[in-house]
């Protein structure tokens, strides 16, 4: 209950930071206690400290580094394609509606089907090598963006464009200086879908069909049965996850500083 | 209409490229097969390698997933939209397991959950849970505060609260949150198959066409997850508007 907070807890007065240190810390107090009283076989759950050990172990022989540097960079790379591809398609959606007439019905269709989907298709046609990871991960960037710009730009008010009108704007100018710094706020959103949708993108096609890469630790590690592996695995993709949408949002804040509040 | 005509060129066009590419052997038509190939096919599957059974198969358990995990992510949502305590003891907790692409999460499930029906739930569960658990715990804590002081007034009781005023104002909410899980828990059906491949499904169906390098197979199958997917959407779609005929515009 919200209104809890009148007749506040002990606990409600730890600082925010604190208590969300207690559940996982709990959590990992009880599975350390598990792992050393054996109440489940390591083959199921390894101690955390083994998880550590795993991780560390593939920080020291370089494994880590040049795996998440696989990943990243073909994430880059598709992320680039597919993204621009987006951007290029949305704003021709966006600036005429017979292009919409045109394309719209083809891309919807094609959207339909989840990423995972176009995978083994993919693999049929490209085989295995990288142009398939690329071309999965750019499909996933690509359409989030080219939604979300499309979107964004059809929600420019018509008012912004009289007065371009007003100023005698030429078409050019009235893209780059009207339109396009109107619609960058969704441009943006779709942006940041856009690197998450191709970061999961990248973990699928990793674990289909990869031998290198954070997705392939996580395949080997099953084929292992070294779960500390898999969960260290885990944890990274999580971490570059995190890190890869904050550095979008950063972005996202310095881009719009000229903004009113 | 004349719209609807505009649609309908491009992809004619490209099914008109697609044939005589195919025919004129421009391209391998192992690569690309004739689409009369792929017609045959998806009557040969439905006639005689049981393509139905399997899409039952994927639904029923796209659905079991599904209702398991947006009746977990409910409560889960709703406890955490409630209290306070709850929400800052496990938000970050979930919100750091949150970053982890739900299928890196396959292999462990697969290992704990072995690579059979329950393990596939699981998963698909999983996928569910979390736009539920978000989109409730938004909700909940959007409820207007002027109608908390009114039932406060009026006394109601913590389950009242809950039942007549938290859960009604959250419900557009929830219905979002359902919504996004619907689409995610079919993406994870067909994700699940991909990866712990026994039983029927479609997944499973395209994965077998992919290894005995049967495009008609797998375009069958991409066809298929698209129109299940568009349907799914649309279904939720009028659900949905029609759950929120009473919401004032």
């Amino acid at each position: 209950m919200r209104a809890a907070a009148a007749a506040a807890p002990p606990w409600a007065s730890l600082p925010r930071g604190g208590i969300a240190f207690l559940f996982p810390l709990a959590l990992l107090a009880l599975w350390s206690v598990s792992a050393r009283l054996g109440w489940l076989p390591p083959q199921i759950l390894p101690a955390p400290s083994e998880v550590g050990s795993a991780l560390w172990d593939l920080a020291v022989t370089g494994e880590l580094a040049s795996n998440t540097g696989i990943s990243l960079l073909r994430v880059v790379e598709g992320f680039a394609a597919g993204s621009a591809l987006g951007l290029l398609l949305g704003i021709a959606m966006g600036l005429s509606r017979t292009t919409e007439d045109y394309v719209k019905p083809l891309f919807t269709a094609f959207a339909q089907v989840p990423t995972l989907g176009w995978i083994p298709f993919l693999m049929l046609l490209v085989g295995i090598g990288e142009p398939l990871k690329v071309l999965v991960i750019a499909k996933a960037a690509f359409v989030p963006v080219a939604l979300n710009t499309f979107a964004g730009i059809r929600a420019v008010p018509p008012i912004y464009a009289e007065v371009g009108a007003l100023f005698r704007f030429s078409r050019w100018q009235l893209l780059q200086k009207v339109v396009l710094p109107a619609a960058v706020p969704p441009i943006f959103t779709g942006l940041r879908y856009g690197l998450t949708h191709a970061w999961n993108a990248l973990v699928a096609v990793e674990l289909l069909a990869s031998a290198e890469g954070l997705g392939y630790l996580l395949v080997w590690g099953r084929q292992m049965f070294w779960l500390d592996t898999m969960m260290g695995a885990m944890i990274v993709i999580g971490i570059v996850g995190f890190a890869l949408d904050r550095i979008m949002a950063a972005a996202e804040q310095r881009l719009q500083r000229w903004r009113l509040a | 209409m004349k719209r609807v005509l505009r649609g309908l060129v491009l992809p004619l066009l490209l099914l008109a490229l697609w044939e005589t590419a195919s025919h004129g052997r421009f391209v391998d038509p192992r690569i690309l097969p004739p689409l009369e190939l792929v017609a045959h096919t998806a009557v040969y599957q439905v006639m005689h390698e049981g393509l139905l059974s399997n899409l039952a198969a994927s639904l029923a358990r796209d659905l079991a997933g599904f209702c398991v995990g947006s009746l977990i992510g409910v409560i889960i949502g709703t406890a955490l939209g409630l209290s306070r305590v709850a929400d800052r003891l496990f938000m970050p907790s979930f919100n750091g397991l949150r970053q982890i692409a739900i299928l890196a999460w396959i292999p462990l499930i697969s290992i704990w959950f072995g690579v059979g029906e329950s393990a596939k739930v699981v998963f698909i569960a999983a996928a569910a849970l979390i736009p539920v658990v978000l989109n409730t715990r938004e909700g909940m804590r959007a409820a207007s505060a002027q109608l908390v002081e009114v039932a406060r007034a009026l006394t109601f009781t913590r389950w009242q609260l809950v039942t007549r005023l938290y859960l009604p104002s959250a419900l557009p909410s929830i219905a979002t949150g359902v919504h996004l899980a619907l689409i995610y828990a079919w993406v994870a059906s067909v994700g699940s198959e991909y990866f712990m491949t026994v039983g029927p499904g479609i997944g499973g169906l395209i994965i077998a066409g992919r290894e005995r390098f049967q495009m008609d197979l797998v375009m069958l199958g991409i066809l298929i997850l698209g129109i299940v997917g568009f349907a799914i959407n649309l279904g939720a779609s009028a659900i949905e508007a029609r759950l929120m005929r009473w919401k004032p515009v």
